[in-house]
């Protein structure tokens, strides 16, 4: 270090540096020049107390961090929960008085279209017995079977298409192909190929829902920030690591929005392949068809009832709750 | 050195540098970067030689278009250099202008995945990440999520996650550019004392002379297009300096005045 300047010199070089000159000749001549200039203009002094110290610093830094930190207090949880709540039940309310609102009219006689005040003791009674929580059981036990596999050929798909360019020319425009059929149209050829079984209507399940799941996939890996892939690649994320720490995380929102269309798409072909089944075990499908062949309408409607409250669960207490809880994590609002 | 390059991979290696000189962080020798689409190519950066000693604080200053981003990623290495040559003499972190944190870990959790994805051990990262928030002025900060931190906080977070990988060469890509004033200022003294603290070697890209004048011990400037060196200014200032004093203020004036020269060059060239 060729100059270390004393605090009341190093404001001496003031009038040394025009335009043309650099740096080097500069270092030379600081010492000599301008000295008096500057003590008139009283720059000295305030170089003086411009030398902060760490301390000064720190106490400013933390200031400012505090005034960055202010929280809003949240509600009250019963408050917070009714908020999201009475609209829902304003809706359900909504849709009975819909209802009976038909009835009223005495479009059809009641033994045909029976209105909420017999088809809801009915669904109670339902609730009641050990019979309906097998059916609901069982119709359970394929969905989660069902939808694990797809999550995995999905996620797997996903990513190899995501990954390579020759994969998504090839199968990327057959994939939303896919999720468009309705795949109870597969329900023949999966008999074809697993006879009346469990396999079969688990196979629809599954081809039901990877397409949604893989496009899930792809459009996360597609849409993460250039900047976080760059940062994970200097902070020596590259293989396998990169995908588990900086892909995948990145890719996670829209990979549950996959998730949550998935449900849906294999609910359906869950109870499209129960309905047309023609397989002995009971299973909410089995319990619909059941009701039909007995013509007990409000027994039917009581398990429509079901299989909509199921399909909703799902949606909201699973997906619903884990969307919320990532948005709100990573600060996206809600 | 003369100008002729071979198109050489980038040597990592720390043999070649000790060879020539025991004190050099990094060395680029004739380096060049074109961009080609199609029938268009651009000339990011033309033949750059330039020697970035331990320890130094060195500040990129140009114009647009003068390929400073460009030239950090070659040396971080995320982009391949067209030819000439690369030696860095150690590991190299890299901050960003925007933070560059991981939305979905925690400040403790963004500064200590670098340890993690070199495999060390949990009880020494959980040490090491105290020391770092420390560092940092961040203790008590450590279970925040990026976005609940102000943009001055955030990019401590990324300099102490930068430091978790053990840098020993620090490349800044116009680190507080989009920060306030008074947080930049600050922040400006912080960056000089974990600098003398950690003795790591900064190359600091920014277009804000004054900023480079506050903090470098050195001002490389860069021209547009072909991104060139076109001149170096050695700044013996004592520090800590503050970026409204004098001696700071008049050269600037003589960097900017130097900058001008260079970007009017570019106006006389525009066809009428």
């Amino acid at each position: 270090m060729a100059l270390t300047f004393r605090p009341d010199e190093s404001a001496d070089n003031t009038d040394v540096v025009d335009g043309a000159m650099s740096d080097r000749a500069m270092a030379a001549d600081v010492d000599e020049t301008g000295a008096e200039a500057v003590d008139e203009l009283g720059l000295v002094e305030r170089e003086l107390e411009a030398k902060q110290s760490d301390d000064e610093v720190a106490s400013e830094l933390a200031g400012l961090d505090a005034l960055d930190q202010l929280e809003l207090a949240k509600g009250a949880l019963a408050l917070r929960v009714w908020k999201s709540l009475w609209p829902k039940l304003a809706a359900i309310a909504l849709v009975l008085l819909a209802w009976q609102a038909v009835i009223w009219s005495h479009w059809k006689p009641d033994y045909v279209l029976p209105g909420p005040r017999v088809v809801l003791p009915q669904l109670w009674h339902e609730l009641g017995t050990g019979r309906t929580w097998t059916a609901i059981g069982s119709t359970m036990r394929r969905a989660v079977t069902g939808f694990a596999m797809a999550i995995v050929i999905g996620l797997l798909i996903g990513v190899a298409v995501a990954k390579s360019k020759v994969l998504r020319s090839a199968v990327g425009s057959l994939i939303t192909g896919l999720q468009t059929m309705p795949s109870v149209v597969w329900y023949p050829l999966a008999v074809v190929l697993f006879k009346l079984s469990e396999g079969a209507i688990i196979f629809v399940v599954v081809i039901g829902a990877a397409p949604s799941i893989a496009n899930g996939v792809i459009n996360g890996i597609d849409h993460i920030p250039p900047l976080l892939t760059r940062a994970g690649r200097v902070l020596g994320a590259r293989g396998l690591p990169a995908y588990r720490h900086v892909i995948l995380p990145a890719a996670l929102p829209s990979f549950l929005a996959g998730l949550k269309q998935a449900w849906a798409f294999a609910w359906r072909s869950l109870m499209a392949g129960e309905l047309i089944g023609g397989i002995a075990a009971i299973s909410i499908g089995a319990r619909l068809n059941n009701e039909r062949d007995l013509n007990d309408t409000p027994g039917l409607l009581s398990w429509m009832i079901i299989v909509l409250i199921i399909g909703i669960a799902v949606d909201s207490l699973v997906f619903g709750v884990a969307e919320r809880t990532i948005r709100r994590r990573r600060g996206l609002g809600i | 050195m003369t100008a002729t390059v071979s198109a050489a991979p980038r040597t990592t290696t720390a043999d070649r540098v000790e060879d020539s000189a025991v004190d050099v962080a990094v060395e680029l020798r004739g380096l060049s970067k074109v961009y080609r689409s199609g029938r268009n190519q651009i000339q990011a950066l033309d033949r750059i030689d330039l020697v970035f000693t331990r320890h130094s604080f060195t500040c990129v200053v140009g114009a647009s278009g003068c390929g400073k981003s460009t030239m950090l990623s070659i040396i971080a290495g995320l982009d391949q250099p067209t030819t000439g040559e690369l030696a860095v003499n150690g590991n190299v972190g890299l901050m960003f202008q925007e933070s560059a944190l991981f939305p979905w870990l925690t400040a403790e959790q963004n500064i200590e995945l670098p340890m993690k994805l070199r495999r060390v051990l949990k009880a020494e990262r959980t040490v090491r990440v105290q020391q770092l928030l420390q560092l940092v002025r961040l203790e008590g900060f450590g279970s925040k999520r990026p976005h609940e931190l102000s943009g001055g906080m955030r990019q401590r977070v990324a300099l102490a996650r930068a430091l978790a990988q053990d840098a020993d060469v620090l490349l800044m890509d116009e680190p507080f550019g989009a920060l306030d004033a008074m947080t930049r200022d600050v922040l400006h003294h912080e960056l000089e004392r974990i600098w003398q603290q950690t003795g790591a070697t900064i190359i600091f890209v920014t277009h804000n002379v004054r900023e480079a004048v506050r903090l470098g011990d050195r001002i490389v400037l860069l021209s547009s297009r072909p991104g060139r060196v076109v001149d170096s200014f050695d700044v013996h200032f004592a520090r800590p300096r503050r970026i409204e004093s004098p001696e700071v203020g008049s050269l600037s004036i003589a960097v900017t005045s130097r900058l001008g020269q260079e970007v009017a060059r570019h106006g006389a060239d525009v066809p009428t």
